[in-house]
């Protein structure tokens, strides 16, 4: 080895450059996927968990509900309050133990990431959805529309923007935990890093370059998501629009002229 | 008028919440082209009698009967009830997430499953009605109080609703907005649209209402016609009321 810091980086690299990649994609996919259903686990727990109950629905309508968002709330919290490590291990080897369910390695590592993020998103979207004037649901609810119209049309859309930096917290934990799925055999960035660690005996060195690639993968995407955010305000201004774009001063969209169009009658 | 043209009549309506009694025991009607102006003090129940006809308050005990249905009843369907009746309200309530074009389309087009086509026509001939047509690409936060209201006018009248609601429409505006609002309602009215009105503007009531209703502490205190409850009141609560707005 040479004597040098950077001389031993440089070797690390040039033996192992591929499995540092390798182990670093691995990462970058289980965090991706787990926070892209995560956000479907939670937004799905969040529409249920903020349906109103009104007291002229009927007694099994009522009955269900309690039932589901019981069920529901459970779920949030246990998740939420057990470690992601425990979960892996009773998930994992438990069910193989227990229930002789042998799922594969990457399907519990997609599995158990997606439903922790889920129930941290679930309370998430629930604040999303709080964070919405409820006289926009009434507006939505006095032009006749049904709950899960004003949720899909009205309200998700603004939650979700309203709970975009969240959910980049969400992808920059994930990138950094799913080391610790590491103990279910996943071959990711910290797991790959052990190794070659071991092998040389250069932990300094071989966390250096781990920390680095951690450090770009979750700065890259908390600066595009940054990014998504402002394309999803839209822009500042507005065109207005006119019967006639070709005159002077008036705006750039055409809408018709009722004088000249027939329109369609009525009241 | 004849008994058929009633759309809306509402009977022994109250509505409590908690031991807070906000109605009490309230009749009135409405038929076809009728402009009904609610006034009264704040706190008088006159927003909630509103709510409770579009159910965005469910009255305790009584009935509204629509075209003789009682809508209070559980098997009704409040979605498709109030796609016939329209609310616009003090706040407007518009969404933000959509321009005024789309805030004017979405509901005919979930709602009354129109094609984006019709509903898109529909919406620019309401917003010209109302001056919005050249404001459609602009976002509820890039207008004024007043731009807002008339979009939210627009959106309530695409839907084609049989009887308008507006709660207070022009409570959150300043004096000039609450012109242009005021003066698109004028219009409606003369239409022959079928208008409940909760408002402060006296003026307005008087001039474009065929029928007045003053409301306090949660009854109907007072109604008829605007010469009958702005000249001659007969109710001490109605005169003591209406010296503070008739004075100026």
């Amino acid at each position: 080895m040479p004597a040098s810091f950077g001389g031993r980086i440089m070797v690390i690299l040039q033996n192992y450059g591929m499995s540092f990649l390798r182990g670093a994609a691995s990462s970058m996919l289980i965090a991706l996927v787990g926070t892209a259903i995560g956000c479907v686990i939670g937004f799905a727990v969040g529409i249920i968990q903020t349906i109103p109950v009104e007291k002229k629905d009927s007694a099994v309508k009522k009955i269900l509900l309690g039932i589901l968002k019981f069920i529901l709330n459970a779920y949030v919290e246990i998740f939420r309050g057990t470690p992601m490590m425990a979960q892996a291990m009773l998930i994992y080897y438990g069910s193989m133990a227990l229930f002789n369910i042998h799922m594969s390695m990457w399907f519990a590592a997609f599995f158990i990431v997606s439903i922790n993020t889920g129930a941290y998103m679930a309370e998430t979207v629930r604040g999303g959805i709080l964070s919405i004037d409820p006289g926009q649901t009434e507006g939505a609810m006095a032009i006749g529309m049904t709950h899960f119209q004003t949720m899909t049309a009205v309200i998700l859309p603004q939650a979700l923007r309203n709970i975009m930096p969240q959910i980049g917290n969400n992808l920059i934990i994930n990138i950094k935990d799913t080391c610790v799925l590491s103990i279910i055999g996943i071959v990711e960035l910290f797991y790959t890093t052990k190794g070659v660690a071991g092998a040389y005996y250069t932990y300094f060195e071989a966390f250096t370059i781990a920390m680095v690639i951690y450090f770009i993968m979750t700065f890259a995407c908390s600066r595009i998501l940054r990014h998504l955010e402002s394309k999803l305000d839209g822009p500042d201004n507005f065109d207005l629009a006119t019967t006639d774009t070709l005159a002077y001063t008036s705006g750039m969209f055409k809408y018709p002229d009722k004088k000249k169009e027939e329109v369609i009658p009525n009241d | 008028m004849t008994k058929e043209n009633i759309i809306l009549d509402i009977h022994h309506l109250s509505k409590t919440f908690g031991t807070n009694v906000v109605l009490k025991d309230i009749d009135f009607s409405v038929s076809t082209g009728d402009v009904t102006c609610i006034i009264g003090a704040s706190g008088s129940g006159k927003s909630t009698l509103l709510r409770c006809l579009n159910l965005l308050e469910t009255p305790t005990t009584g009935e509204v009967l629509y075209h003789g249905e009682d809508i209070t009843n559980a098997t009704v369907n409040a979605a498709s009830y109030r796609s016939h009746v329209g609310m616009v309200f003090q706040n407007f309530n518009l969404f933000n997430n959509m321009n005024v074009l789309k805030n004017c389309m979405v509901g005919q087009m979930k709602v009354l499953k129109r094609d984006a086509a019709t509903a898109k026509k529909n919406a620019l001939f309401f917003l010209d009605k109302v001056g919005m047509a050249p404001y459609i690409n602009a976002k509820p936060r890039q207008l004024s109080g007043g731009q807002k209201q008339r979009v939210a006018i627009a959106r309530a009248l695409a839907m084609e609703p049989e009887v308008l609601l507006f709660d207070e429409p022009t409570s959150a505006l300043d004096p000039q907005m609450v012109g242009e609002v005021l003066e698109v309602m004028r219009t409606l009215a003369g239409e022959g649209l079928t208008m409940i009105i909760v408002t402060h503007e006296m003026a307005f009531a008087r001039d474009v209402s065929n029928h007045v209703v003053f409301m306090a502490d949660g009854v109907i205190a007072e109604e008829g016609s605007p010469a009958q409850i702005f000249e001659n009141p007969q109710n001490a609560q109605t005169k003591e009321f209406l010296s503070r707005f008739m004075r100026g």
